[in-house]
């Protein structure tokens, strides 16, 4: 976990390098003593290697302190003079967060709801249509279906406002154009493991004991069919978050996504890096918590 | 069809209407991204006057914000996406394929270590790196590109000649291409590692063995033509995927560039244009629909060939 953790960065920093152009090179007529104090201030001095190592925070900076990732420093923004990569990550990934956690629950809870019904009712009309209906939703990207709904329901039909952030209303369109096609793929998966479990021997015999069928579908069956979607919740918080990406800019919401997109734009070398590591950490660690919880769902796990 | 299919495929495709479906309608926009140029002749990068005309029957699609032709401007869109997903799909395959094949047939530590690497991989996020290294290596590559100029074959007086000035605009079109094909073939590698690994220790593998075959033949000869069918079917899968990915880049201002357009840029300029006050719906709609069509007939193409090759693998 911490090996992939490394790599991201390393791989991250110098790819960076590789951009053409510095984060000051824009701005003309920048005279030589000004610019090298200004890369100094930033920490931008020195060979790749140099810099790779005082971002790291293994080797002194200009002034002579150890001030790198391993002290928690995510330096300063080249860009947004004087603010602190720290503080403008810390002021947009709450609202990142808020968005991806609606859009997670809506997932889960739908497409779960879905693919069971679509699996009691197998090969019905309803399963038929379900499933035709969740292979269209999974292949139309999110950036088609988010500008379709603003279109219909923010222009059309005035139900919504069509972008920002601010009010619970502005966050019912970014989450269901982020979560529609993982309610899709979950349904999917939730259909194909319930009716995997609908026909194993412990249904039979909890049948034949005369329980009623929603007993046995809510209480027995779900709770072994809802193991492969618990392993793909950790995947799903991935996609999402990188999904919220173009949802984000869709929607004018001021997340964290947007940092990504503008700090290449603007060449602003601790802003990428720094947006890279955070959301890297995250997905590690969502993967760890979902390997945690998994473990504690199926006691044939810890058995083995 | 040949005979490495189980067979009756080709029969079994054709009762599902789904498939046949969608297989014409990939037909269709296949002619129309590339023979329709022909039929439709308007410059997909001819600015006019003409602003955001709605659809009329000299522009069926309208105009956008320069007066270029959105007919041609969507038939050129399906033009890049398509070429992208298709060689980056291609790559994806001859790397995956090689890959799995390996690792399945040599087994052992080399196998486990191989896997171990993909799964590394798999946790990196793919599409993070994808930008960080398309915006890295595009000015260099162009750089690079810039004045290259060289003649690689003389016949007579016909000369073939490389010239790197005039790819200078497609670079980015390139590096997509590559890094989308080096990215996408996990998948592939673990499919093909697991059947490879179902499949050598078969008889007609042994026999071959026990005949002396050296492993180059016993891999092509014998264990390839079995993998095609599950190598065609990831293959319409991937398509679509590599097309996702594509778009996805050019909608976020980071893939395709003007004055070339895909269907990602077109849909980033369509959802610019739509707001409270004006909307011009028919620059995000048309390319809309002819996306979302196309992604649905390639994924439900795939799904059918999946059915009708592993009749195991449906419900």
């Amino acid at each position: 976990m911490l090996v992939v953790l490394f790599c991201v960065v390393t791989v991250t920093f110098f790819l960076v390098q590789l951009m053409p152009g510095g984060p000051f090179s824009s701005e003309r007529n920048i005279p030589e003593v000004t610019m090298k104090q200004l890369l100094a201030r930033f920490n931008l001095n020195g060979t790749p290697w140099e810099k790779y190592t005082i971002y790291l925070g293994v080797r002194p900076n200009a002034s002579g302190h150890y001030s790198g990732l391993l002290e928690g420093d995510l330096q300063l923004s080249t860009k947004y003079r004087n603010r602190s990569v720290k503080e403008l990550l810390g002021n947009s990934l709450p609202i990142s967060g808020m968005l991806g956690l609606s859009a997670f629950v809506l997932a889960t809870v739908a497409g779960v709801w879905l693919g069971t019904i679509a699996a009691v009712r197998h090969n019905t009309p309803t399963d038929t249509t379900a499933m035709l209906a969740a292979l269209g939703l999974i292949s139309i990207p999110t950036f088609v279906t988010g500008p379709v709904l603003v279109l219909v329901f923010a222009i059309w039909i005035r139900l919504f406002p069509v972008g920002g952030w601010g009010s619970y209303s502005c966050l019912v369109l970014p989450s269901i154009t982020l979560a529609g096609p993982y309610i899709a793929y979950i349904a999917r998966l939730m259909r194909t493991s319930l009716l995997d479990v609908l026909s194993q021997d412990f249904i039979r015999t909890a049948r034949a004991k005369g329980l009623d069928e929603n007993r046995v579908i809510y209480k027995h069956a779900l709770k072994v069919a809802i193991l492969p979607v618990v392993s793909f919740l950790g995947p799903l918080a991935a996609n999402l978050f990188t999904g919220s990406l173009v949802v984000e800019m869709i929607f004018n919401i001021p997340g964290a996504g947007s940092f990504f997109v503008n700090s290449i734009l603007n060449n602003d070398p601790f802003l990428l890096e720094g947006s890279v590591i955070v959301y890297c950490t995250l997905l590690v660690l969502l993967n760890v918590f979902v390997d945690v919880i998994y473990t504690f769902l199926d006691s044939r796990i810890r058995l083995e | 069809m040949n005979a490495t299919h189980p067979p009756g495929v080709w029969s079994r495709l054709r009762k599902n209407p789904v498939a046949m479906a969608a297989l014409i309608l990939l037909g269709l926009i296949l002619a129309s991204a590339f023979l329709g140029p022909f039929v439709f002749r308007a410059d997909p990068h001819l600015t006019s006057r003409e602003q955001f005309v709605p659809p009329s029957l000299a522009h069926p699609f309208g105009t956008d914000n320069n007066g270029r032709d959105a007919l041609a401007r969507v038939m050129e869109g399906a033009r890049i996406s398509l070429l992208v997903g298709l060689s980056g799909a291609l790559i994806s395959l001859v790397v995956g394929t090689t890959y799995g094949l390996v690792s399945g047939y040599v087994g052992g530590r080399t196998d486990s270590t191989m896997m171990r690497f993909v799964e590394i991989l798999y946790s990196v996020p793919r599409l993070i790196i994808l930008i960080l290294a398309t915006a890295a290596f595009d000015h260099r590559f162009k750089d690079w590109l810039n004045g290259v100029h060289f003649t690689f074959l003389k016949i007579g007086s016909i000369h073939w000649t490389f010239d790197g000035t005039s790819m200078v605009g497609y670079t980015k079109i390139i590096i997509l291409i590559l890094s989308l094909g080096l990215i996408e073939w996990l998948t592939m590698a673990r499919i093909v590692r697991g059947q490879v690994l179902s499949l050598k220790n078969l008889q007609f593998v042994s026999a071959a063995r026990a005949l002396g075959q050296s492993h180059v033949k016993i891999i092509f000869r014998h264990l390839f033509p079995n993998l095609l069918s599950i190598v065609i079917i990831y293959l319409t899968l991937t398509i679509p995927a590599v097309i996702l990915d594509e778009s996805f880049l050019s909608f976020l201002g980071l893939g395709v560039q003007a004055p070339q357009a895909s269907w990602g840029t077109l849909l980033s300029d369509g959802s610019q244009v739509i707001n409270p006050v004006k909307s011009f719906w028919w620059l995000l709609l048309f390319p809309a629909a002819v996306m979302s069509v196309t992604l649905l007939a390639l994924n439900f193409l795939g799904d059918a060939l999946r059915d009708a090759l592993d009749p195991r693998s449906r419900h």
